[in-house]
Order: C-alpha cells, then structure tokens, then sequence
C-alpha cells in the first residue's frame, strides 16, 4: 500500500460530486473510492457499484435464529424435561412465538451488524487511508489511483478541475 | 438535480453550511465541561448516590423496605418498569419508525432519544431485578440447565418472553444507537488529536465514509430500522401479557397490547420532548431542535394521548358488555374506589390536558410543552399504578381487601432510577454528540433555510 500514489479531488457540495463522478468516468478515469460527510443518494449507482445486499446476511442470520429458538422450546419443554400442565400439550406452538420471534430479531440485527463490520473491514484498530480529514466535515472527496488509470497526471487532474473540484490533492498512501 | 418542495418545512434555521452543523454540535464534546453541566451533574451523581444506597439497602433488608402486602403484591416496582419501558419505546420510535416513513424532521432529536431510550431500558431492567428480592438469583430467568438435573425456564410464561423481550430490545437499541453513532466519532476523530483521536478513533471503528460503505450503512440501517419497528412493538405487548394472560379482573383484557404501546409512544414522546427542551438551551442547539420539531412532537403526544384515552374508555365499554361481574366491579372501583384520585389523575393528565395542544399557540409554546410533557409522564406513571394496584387491591376475598401506600423504601428506588437515568444522560451528552451530524448534513440542502435559497439564485 505504501507505495500508491493517489489523486485527491476535493468537491464542495453533494451534487456536484455526484455529477463528477458520471462526468470523470465517462472520461475513462476509474475511480478509486468517492469520500463523504453524509449518504448521497445515487452516489454507489453513479459509481458502478451492485447494489448492497446486506439483506441476505440479515435473513440468514435471521432464519438461523429462527431455527435456534425452535430447537431451545422444542427440546427444553418438549424433550428434555416435559411439564404436565393440566394434560395439555407440551410444545404448545403459539406460546413460543415471543421468543423466536426475539430470537429472530437479535441474531438477525447482530449478524447483519458484525458481517458489515467485517465486509467493511471495520474495527476498533482499524487503520483506514485517510485521504482528506475533512471528508468527514464538509469536503466530499474523490480519490484516484495513479497507477490504476493509464491517463497520466496531469490529465486526470485537468479532468478533475473541469468537473468542478475546488482542489486536487496528491496523496501516497 | 435537488428538487425542494416550497411547501416543505424548514428543519434546520440560522443559514448552517455544512462545516456550521460540525461546528455546532462537536463544540461540546471537544470543549471543558460548562459550569451548569457540572451542576446538572453533580446534582444527579448525588440522587444516583443516594439511590444506589437505598436499592443496596432494599438488597441487604429484603422486600419488606417496600410498602406492599399479601393482597398488593406488585406496586411501584412493576409500575416504574412499565413507565420506564414505555417511555424508552420513543427512542426506537422516532429513530426506526420516522426512518421508515422518511420523516426528515427525525433526524434532529433520534440521537438523543436513542440513547435515553437504552438508559430507560436500564432503568426498567434494574426494577425487574430488584423486585426479585434476591437478585443474585436472577439468572434462574436464563435458560440454564440447573446443577440438579435440567429443570429450564418455563417458556410458556410471559414473564420469560419478557426477559427475552428486553435483552433482545436494549442490545438491539445499543447496536442501532452505535451504528448510527459511527459517522459522528469519525467526524470528532478527524478533528482531534493526541488521546481523544485515539479513543474516537477506536470507537470509530475506521470509518472512512467511503460511498460502498454508505451504501451498504444505509441498507444496514434500513433492515436494522425495519427489524426494529415489530421489536419495539412486540416489547411493549409483551409487557402488557405480563398482565393480560392472568385472569385478575382489569388486566385480563384483549385490548392490552395496542394499549400498552400506544401509552409508551405517548411517555417516550412526552420524555423525548423533556430532554430535548432542555439539551438544545444548554448546548445551543435551538438552530437544530426548532420550534417545528416541538410542535411535531406535540401532534404526537396529541395523537397517542387520544388513542390512550379511547382505550381507557373501551376498557369500561367492554367491562360493561362482558357482563362479567368481577370485571364490572374492577372498573368501578378503579374509577370510584379508594383510590379515585390515581384514576383521576391519570384521565386529566393523559386524556384532557393533552388535548389543549389542537391551539397552535399552545402547541409552540416552549414552556407549556415543558410542562405538559412532564404532565403527561406523571399521567402516565398513575396509569401503570392504576391498573396494577387498583386491580389488585380488592381481590375476590373481602377479608383480604387491602390499600396500598409506599414506605420510603419504595419512593428512594425510584428515586434511584431518576439518578441513574440523568446521570447517564449527562455523560451521553457530553462525551457524544447529542445530533446525528451526519444525517442533519443530508437533510440540509432540502431542508434548511439556505440552500433552497441558494439554488434559486443559482437554478
């Protein structure tokens, strides 16, 4: 990593950058990530990107909550150590709703939680390239990678400053 | 490209760019703590204190430091847990809920609210373990195998869908409040330095803001907000099973569970707007928190005490048709027996005095809203006492009709929970950002009172 080198456009507002970004890659330039202080609607279409799909870990976790709380009733109360109440049924199904449905929620919540952490590389000694501080204030950043793109400097730079960025900045990450 | 209704409502006032909202809100995490907050502090680190004291005392002494009897057996400890619960409700509703119906005005207040609704929970959870009376027993709620054989919990009771309930609700609100903090610690990271960067910046969790991980954060919240929604509801119907599977007249009704969420929805706003009155004076944060939002909040408290109001009437209504004459009696010794009064109090502050706010003078009256929200939460605390006692106090034994009236013991817990509640409350708002900067950054080109301007000069 130490040794690419990267352009940094500065952007001052959300819909230009949003506008660069179909502007610059029209132009050929592949882009390396796009920096905000805030979610830009449109922003990971502009940029390409499939569209996230955290869902799928949300129901996987889910349905395994699901079947986890079904198996703790199930076994607990059906199998392991069956109550006689009254004569009535050991698994009365309706009962254990509460709990799985819980059961669903928390795993689902947590699993979808922690696979994004992961999936994004996330966590408390995380050290992510920084590439402008204040991307996270008020400046919408777009980085390039130099040596991904076969345009050379100077005319990705000229690019970037025609579609509207206020600075372009050069980082070695 | 942004196209902004003229019609739409201002959220953000004073002209705030960008840098401004950054400005505003990490100001008093990064500055010394003022003379007040360490007052405001002080003062609840004392009520804490004397608290804390007190529920050791309850601990050591044993339930009998409690006002109750063989006929009440449940008073003010399961009344402050629903009204703790009930309010912390409003958190995950203005944060989950709004979300889903894309209430932008949300984005002002869900921080806070969040993060009173998780120290609520806490509040609620420690008067279920304190009326255990023995709380080092508490894990026998947990389905443990137990060292003489594998006795487990009994998952047809609804005091264990409970216990579910509320860990599933306060991790889950811990989670959802965490990752909506995530954005804001890496804006306080990139701003600091020496040991406050470090701390920030582990707590960041190296959030760059990089447009895949906005898009996956986004779906993240929206699933997160979406699962939410029927846990906050499924909680509070919970809570009211505690009462509704039992066969005492007046908590064996069918009505219990939209009842019961629609008063928590009630509270929680009415707290939400207690809070936030207070917090955007003493942080400055009257740009953002504006006369718009508290008239919102408002409309709500109008709504829910309305529907609150109608249940409290279908209660009678059905007690009425049922023809059952135990559950006759129950209601009409709520409304006229011995303790009249707490009924009493319950109808003007829930049902009557909410309904001044249909004035909008009265509705965008700062010191009124104040007052009425702390109504309401009175209200709402003699609801809770009144279905729990009044349903109570006179069972089918004559001989063993009782009246119900605290000892200190009963008054110093909750006094322990207001300790604990504000002191919380008090650190959350010093050490975090008590408005979600990245969401107010979204709402800001539609929504604040410059750049609808802007982009007409420009358009």
């Amino acid at each position: 990593m130490a040794d690419s080198k990267y352009l940094v456009g500065v952007f001052d507002d959300s819909d230009e950058i949003l506008h660069a970004v179909e502007d610059v890659r029209h132009q050929g330039v592949k882009i390396h990530e796009v920096y905000t202080p805030f979610a830009i609607h449109g922003m990971d279409k502009a940029l390409g990107y499939a569209f996230p799909r955290m869902g799928i870990a949300a129901f996987s976790f889910g349905i395994t909550g699901t079947c986890l709380a079904l198996l703790l009733t199930f076994w607990t109360m059906g199998v392991d150590w069956p109550i006689n109440v009254g004569g009535k049924n050991f698994f009365p199904f309706p009962t254990n709703v509460p709990i799985v449905f819980e059961l669903t929620v928390l795993l689902a919540s947590f699993g979808m939680a922690f696979t994004f952490f992961f999936m994004e590389g996330m966590g408390p000694s995380a050290k992510p390239i920084i590439f402008d501080v204040r991307s996270t204030d008020d400046k919408f950043i777009m980085a390039i990678d130099l040596a991904k793109n076969k345009l050379s400097e100077g005319d990705i730079s000229k690019i970037l400053k025609s579609s509207g960025a206020s600075e372009v900045n050069v980082k070695e990450a | 490209m942004h196209v902004v209704s003229p019609i739409r409502e201002t959220l953000v006032m004073g002209g705030k760019t960008y840098h401004d909202v950054t400005e505003d809100i990490c100001r008093h995490v990064e500055s010394k703590p003022t003379k007040e907050w360490k007052i405001v502090f002080g003062i609840s680190v004392l009520v804490l204190l004397y608290g804390t004291a007190w529920v050791f005392w309850t601990w050591w002494e044993g339930l009998g430091v409690w006002g109750l009897n063989k006929t009440v057996g449940w008073a003010w400890d399961i009344t402050n847990f629903v009204w703790w619960v009930g309010i912390g409700h409003a958190g995950t509703l203005i944060s989950a809920v709004l979300l889903l119906f894309r209430q932008k005005w949300r984005t002002s207040i869900n921080r806070a609210a969040e993060a009173m609704t998780i120290f609520a929970v806490i509040c609620a959870a420690s008067f279920i373990v304190m009326h255990m009376g023995r709380p080092w027993l508490a894990y026998f709620a947990l389905p443990l195998p137990n060292t003489f054989g594998s006795l487990w919990v009994n998952f047809n009771s609804p005091l264990v869908w409970d216990v579910f309930a509320i860990s599933t609700y306060f991790s889950v609100s811990c989670l959802f409040w965490y990752i909506g903090l995530i954005p804001d610690l890496a804006t306080i990271r990139d701003r600091a330095t020496g040991t406050r960067k470090k701390v920030y910046g582990a707590l960041a969790l190296g959030w760059t803001g990089g447009a895949k991980a906005w898009a996956r954060y986004e779906d993240v919240s929206l699933i997160l907000a979406g699962l939410s929604t029927p846990l906050v509801l499924s909680v509070h119907t919970i809570v009211s099973f505690d009462f509704a599977t039992s066969v005492i007249p007046g908590w064996h009704t069918t009505i219990f569970p939209p009842y019961f969420v629609a008063g928590a929805i009630f509270s929680g706003f009415a707290m939400v707007q207690n809070l936030m009155l207070v917090t955007r004076v003493v942080y400055k944060l009257e740009d953002y928190v504006t006369l718009e939002h508290i008239s919102l909040m408002n409309k709500i408290i109008t709504l829910t005490g309305s529907v609150v109001g109608i249940a409290y009437i279908t209660e009678f209504f059905m007690a009425a048709y049922s023809g059952v004459e135990y559950e006759q009696y129950a209601f009409i010794n709520r409304m006229a027996g011995p303790l009249w009064w707490s009924y009493a109090a319950m109808m003007t502050c829930n049902v009557l005095s909410p309904q001044l706010f249909w004035f909008k003078k009265i509705r965008e009256n700062i010191l009124v809203s104040f007052v009425m929200a702390v109504i309401v939460n009175i209200g709402m605390w003699f609801e809770r006492f009144v279905i729990i006692v009044t349903s109570l106090h006179r069972d089918y034994l004559p001989s063993s009709w009782a009246y119900f009236t605290p000892r200190l013991g009963d008054i110093s817990d909750y006094i322990f929970s207001f300790g604990f509640f504000f002191t919380a409350f008090f650190l959350f708002s010093k050490f975090l950002p008590v408005i979600n900067m990245a969401e107010v950054k979204a709402v800001l080109k539609s929504s604040s009172e410059k750049y609808p301007e802007k982009k007409k000069v420009t358009a």
